[in-house]
């Protein structure tokens, strides 16, 4: 399969990145070379083979249910381009459709 | 000779015997970088007044021999946050991005009384293979400067390698700090997968990074593990077990070792000079009292392709956090939220770091899913269990750390793929979740040195750095400096 | 043409943890902005998630009671989109391994009983919040931001919207008794989503659904599925098709209104959360969790009637909150009678909390108090008309029953030592009234009763004037 330039864009605005005209054809060349090195794969079987995630055998890493204090606001605060009565201020959301929970 | 040429247990003993002070060290550092930094340009960040600071008052508190590191100077990787000292993963997009907290390996550096002295440049977000990917600067390799000096760490190697500092941290995801080791002629060591807490660690792929030590000796290496290791309740991912002391069987004695060379790390494609460096390393080995036999890991051929789909996943989703709201850049060519997403994320993050988010989200995407994502964590289980069956039958796995030597700047920056290809002998050990060691083991015709890489089982860093140190006993390479 | 209608519910539940699903920030909010908050809520640079265990724990005791199955292996996933409240960019959640699958509730609608299937609990984290501005600006606070969440997912087996209501109200109750949560939807703790489609009658497929938010109140559920409903079924009728789509439930108008249409399913690219290690759950622990569920609504009503000796409809109504029942009992275990008992928590201490519009906790009345003052009356030392001042006083400010009595200068006066001379004073001063009884007119004991009680200050013994009252007319 070669990814095509109309997948490159669904892509990029899934992945919220824009790029200009001759870029995504920059980009739809190189992405697909990538993906047919990584097409490879399709000789190796790996039928009933579980996937891994984890590397180590690790499970359960928890925590007590212990509350600690915040961070101070103003310390967070301070790397926020825009901010104003203790929130954090964005452009008006435009329901997009995207909301989870 | 100068201060910095000597290892840190000479200096240690000369700060417990107040021969000489942090301050004396912490002051040749900065005189160190300062001669040298416009050729190199390892750094991103100095911070010389805090350090200096740190350095009077262990100086006041008197050094002790209990611990061979306080007073001496470190230098950070820029993906390692820093409360209140930038932090830019060498991207445009944390430019001005001042962290709240620490890491914990800074909070184990703070201590174990070291002196951080400043940040150092990488591959942005640790993407990359020559730390040209840097939205600052580049790096040159110390021994030529018209090469890189690997990479992503690729100013944590070059400032050791010319004598800017004698230790610093570095992260490694595919090789990152193997690689420029290996370039750089000095030793660096990715540590087991959760041996050192990546709280703090600016992630590129979580499944796969890993902080570790890059210095000029094997017993330097060890002792800055020592600090750094260990289980920490904000990693879930770390490590219950225990940390011996990885200096413990630095005697030199390998005697009855068992190393397996896969046949697969010596194949075609390696620059001849690498291969017979690595030839020559295992005769050496043999002389030393190891059994040395060739192994195979079959899968170990598809770990590039694994690589890039794995890595890249994982760093979609890292990386999507970046979005111009709450810290780093946002674009001011800004109407609405969409623009504050795109145009912050479109300008602050440089062509490679697009390229893998790209290829992560279309690897996740609906419909592609089961074809690369769940197919390269398949075949990830496999390249793992490739490594354990060699090591129910021996203790370490020897071969080259990189199949060439440094390349020079620019040469290979339009070609990802063969950028990539450049890692195909250190991405499978971050695959596997093992340990993995570059020693200098000998020079190419230029004069460009070549890398050794052990690989050990899981948490037995503590022999890698045995037949690591016992290699360094026995040969002179480490020795040998660059000309600045 | 006739339809039948299908409804699924998607109901959100935010658990009572102290701390949030992976940070250790508190998870309670109402706090100034962004101040319940740390550098892992908001997804700073570098940091990790710790799952909490006590979530987990809570999440399998909701599960457990729903009737699901446990889950052995289980992991959580990044669910990736971008939003401002969302400040990672991917919410923590779980994919194809939920903590619980396959339960079950009983609702009950117009007397009929009938299963409604849950498909799956999982655990997952809640968003912030964004306050839309009037100024083209959105304030996003994330003090909610990680608060551990449930999302229980039913299967589309009901039919109407009233068993909707049912099912909810019947899904409430049960998390409420099991004490995970406080299932308030006025304060956002519980949260639903419906998705409702219409089939003709006989038809097996399901139709094309469209999904209700914006859904406040069990009633809104309710209305909201009844005006789409309605509008479903004139647009089938009149020909036209249903598209998937997402629509808000409008309060004041009572209608829905199209928010957007779907445009396929979203794209969420979910993958195994790779900073979080996976979950075994073994059987110690589902015991241990199932050990902690108290007793479920169903099984105190069955154990009040057969044996309590209440009637069903007392059973129902003590059972209607885990606070009230729970209240029920601890009252019986500090001596109270079961009749007596329910008849004041029924009666007297409802109507309290209605008019005042509070919770039993947040008044002065305890289990204790009110056996003791049940006490009181059961032994004369108060009167049942007395015991209501009693109650009033002990709701209003506590205390101990016969304190209050003492106090109040309450105590029943039962002694006919002290009795007989007043009797005799009020019958020295009302002779007319003897003559009267004496002529057979009854009204007039019921005269004298009343200056008795007056010249007593309401304080005499009903029962005792009353014998007292007659052996003294007799001698007359």
């Amino acid at each position: 399969m070669a990814i095509n330039e109309e997948q490159v864009k669904h892509v990029a605005k899934l992945a919220k990145l824009s790029f200009k005209e001759e870029e995504i054809s920059q980009f739809t060349e190189k992405l697909d070379q990538i993906i047919q090195m990584v097409e490879t794969l399709e000789q190796v079987d790996t039928t009933g083979v579980p996937i891994t995630t984890h590397v180590l055998d690790t499970v359960n890493a928890f925590r007590e249910d212990q509350a600690e204090e915040g961070t101070d606001r103003d310390q967070l605060m301070k790397n926020v381009p825009t901010s104003q009565d203790g929130f954090i201020k964005v452009p008006a959301i435009m329901d997009n459709g995207e909301a989870g929970a | 000779m100068s201060l910095l040429e000597k290892d840190l247990s000479e200096l240690h003993n000369l700060l417990v015997s107040k021969e000489i002070t942090s301050v004396d060290v912490t002051k040749a550092t900065f005189d160190r970088i300062r001669e040298t930094e416009e050729q190199v340009g390892s750094f991103i960040t100095l911070d010389e007044e805090h350090a200096m600071e740190l350095a009077k008052n262990i100086d006041a508190k008197g050094i002790t021999t209990d611990n061979v590191l306080a007073g001496l100077p470190i230098g950070i990787k820029d993906n390692i946050v820093t409360n209140g000292l930038k932090t830019t993963a060498a991207s445009r997009m944390l430019e001005n991005f001042v962290p709240i907290y620490d890491a914990t390996v800074m909070e184990k550096i703070y201590q174990a009384d070291m002196i951080p002295v400043g940040k150092l440049n990488m591959d942005e977000f640790a993407m990359g293979g020559s730390t040209e990917t840097s939205y600052f600067k580049k790096t040159k390799n110390p021994w030529n400067l018209e090469k890189v000096p690997g990479g992503s760490s690729g100013g944590s190697a070059a400032a050791v390698a010319s004598g800017q500092v004698l230790m610093s941290l570095g992260s490694d995801t595919g090789g990152s700090i193997r690689q420029p080791a290996s370039f750089t002629g000095i030793v660096g060591l990715k540590p087991t997968y959760g041996r050192v807490s990546r709280y703090g660690l600016i992630a590129f792929a979580s499944s796969l990074d890993q902080i570790g030590p890059l210095t000029r000796t094997v017993r330097d290496n060890a002792y800055v593990l020592n600090a750094i290791s260990g289980y920490d309740a904000k990693d879930g991912t770390s490590a219950g077990v225990s940390v011996p002391d990885f200096t413990a069987k630095l005697t030199g004695d390998i005697k009855g070792l068992k190393i397996g060379v896969p046949k697969e790390y010596l194949a075609d494609g390696l620059q001849p000079e690498v291969k017979e460096a690595v030839l020559k390393a295992i005769e050496t080995y043999k002389e030393l009292g190891a059994t040395v036999e060739e192994v195979s890991l079959p899968h170990s051929q598809y770990g590039v392709a694994v690589y890039y789909i794995i890595a890249s996943s994982e760093a979609s989703s890292n990386l999507s956090r970046f979005d111009g709201i709450r810290y780093g850049y946002r674009s001011e060519n800004v109407t609405n939220l969409e623009d504050v997403y795109i145009n912050s994320r479109s300008e602050g993050f440089g062509m490679e770091v697009k390229r893998r988010i790209m290829l992560g989200t279309f690897a996740l995407s609906s419909g592609y899913y089961d074809a690369y994502f769940k197919k390269a964590g398949q075949v990830r289980t496999l390249i793992k269990q490739d490594f354990e069956k060699v090591f129910e039958s021996y203790d370490l796995i020897l071969g080259p750390a990189a199949p060439t030597t440094a390349y020079g700047i620019g040469e290979k920056l339009d070609n990802p793929l063969t950028m990539y290809l450049n890692d195909i002998l250190t991405i499978p050990v971050n695959l596997a979740g093992n340990p993995g060691i570059s020693i200098p083991c000998g020079f190419d015709q230029e004069g460009l040195p070549i890398g050794l890489q052990l690989i050990g089982k899981h948490f037995d860093e503590a022999t890698i750095y045995q037949a690591a140190d016992a290699f360094e006993q026995a040969t002179t390479f480490h020795q040998e400096r660059p000309n600045l | 043409m006739n339809f039948e209608t299908v409804i699924g519910l998607e109901v959100h539940v935010e658990l009572k943890t102290a701390s949030k699903m992976f940070s250790p920030a508190p998870a309670h909010f109402g706090a100034e902005p962004n101040t319940n908050t740390n550098v892992i809520d908001w997804g700073y640079p570098g940091v990790l998630p710790v799952v909490n265990k006590e979530a987990v724990s809570f999440g399998m005791r909701a599960a457990m009671a729903l009737n699901c199955k446990i889950a052995q292996h289980t992991k959580f996933d990044r669910k990736n989109y971008f939003y401002p409240d969302n400040p990672k960019a991917y919410q923590i959640s779980q994919f194809d391994q939920p903590i619980g699958y396959d339960g079950w509730i009983e609702i009950e609608v117009e007397g009929e009983k009938k299963k409604i299937r849950i498909e799956r609990v999982h655990l997952e984290e809640d968003a912030g919040k964004n306050n839309h501005g009037t100024d083209g600006y959105s304030y996003v606070d994330l003090n909610r931001q990680g608060t551990p969440l449930i999302e229980i997912v039913s299967e589309a087996d009901m039919r109407s919207p009233e068993e909707a209501y049912a099912y909810l109200e019947a899904l409430k109750q049960i998390i409420q008794y099991t004490g995970v949560s406080d299932v308030k939807m006025e304060e956002g703790s519980m949260r639903c989503d419906a998705n409702i489609s219409l089939r003709p009658i006989g038809q097996v497929a399901f139709g094309t659904k469209a999904e209700l938010k914006n859904l406040n109140s069990f009633n809104f559920v309710k209305r909201g599925l009844a005006h789409e409903e309605i509008r479903q079924e004139k647009v089938l009728l009149s020909g036209g098709i249903i598209q998937q789509e997402t629509r808000r439930f409008d309060e004041t108008t009572g209608e829905t209104i199209l928010m957007r249409v779907k445009e396929g399913s979203s794209d969420y690219r979910y993958f195994p959360e790779p900073d979080i290690p996976n979950l075994v759950i073994d059987d110690s622990w589902v015991e241990r969790v199932r050990e902690s569920i108290p007793e479920m609504p169903k099984e105190r009503r069955l154990r009040y009637v057969s044996s309590l000796d209440l009637p069903e409809y007392d059973a129902m109504v003590l059972t209607l909150t885990p606070e009230m029942s729970d209240f029920f009992e601890a009252t019986l275990a500090a001596g109270a009678t079961p009749k007596q008992a329910s008849n004041w928590l029924m009666g007297e201490v409802s109507a309290y909390l209605n008019s005042e519009q509070k919770d039993l906790h947040e008044i002065g009345l305890t289990p204790e108090n009110l056996a003791g003052m049940i006490g009181l009356i059961e032994d004369g030392t108060i009167s049942s008309k007395m015991a209501k001042k009693v109650f009033r006083e002990l709701a209003e400010n506590g205390g101990d029953a016969r304190k209050v009595v003492e106090a109040k200068g309450l105590v029943q006066l039962s002694d006919p030592a002290q009795l007989l001379p007043i009797i005799n004073e009020v019958l020295d001063n009302n002779p007319q009234s003897i003559e009267d009884f004496k002529n057979g007119k009854d009204r007039a004991v019921g005269f004298l009763v009343g200056q008795l009680m007056k010249a007593t200050k309401g304080q005499a013994n009903p029962g005792v004037v009353n014998k007292l009252l007659n052996q003294e007319l007799s001698k007359r």
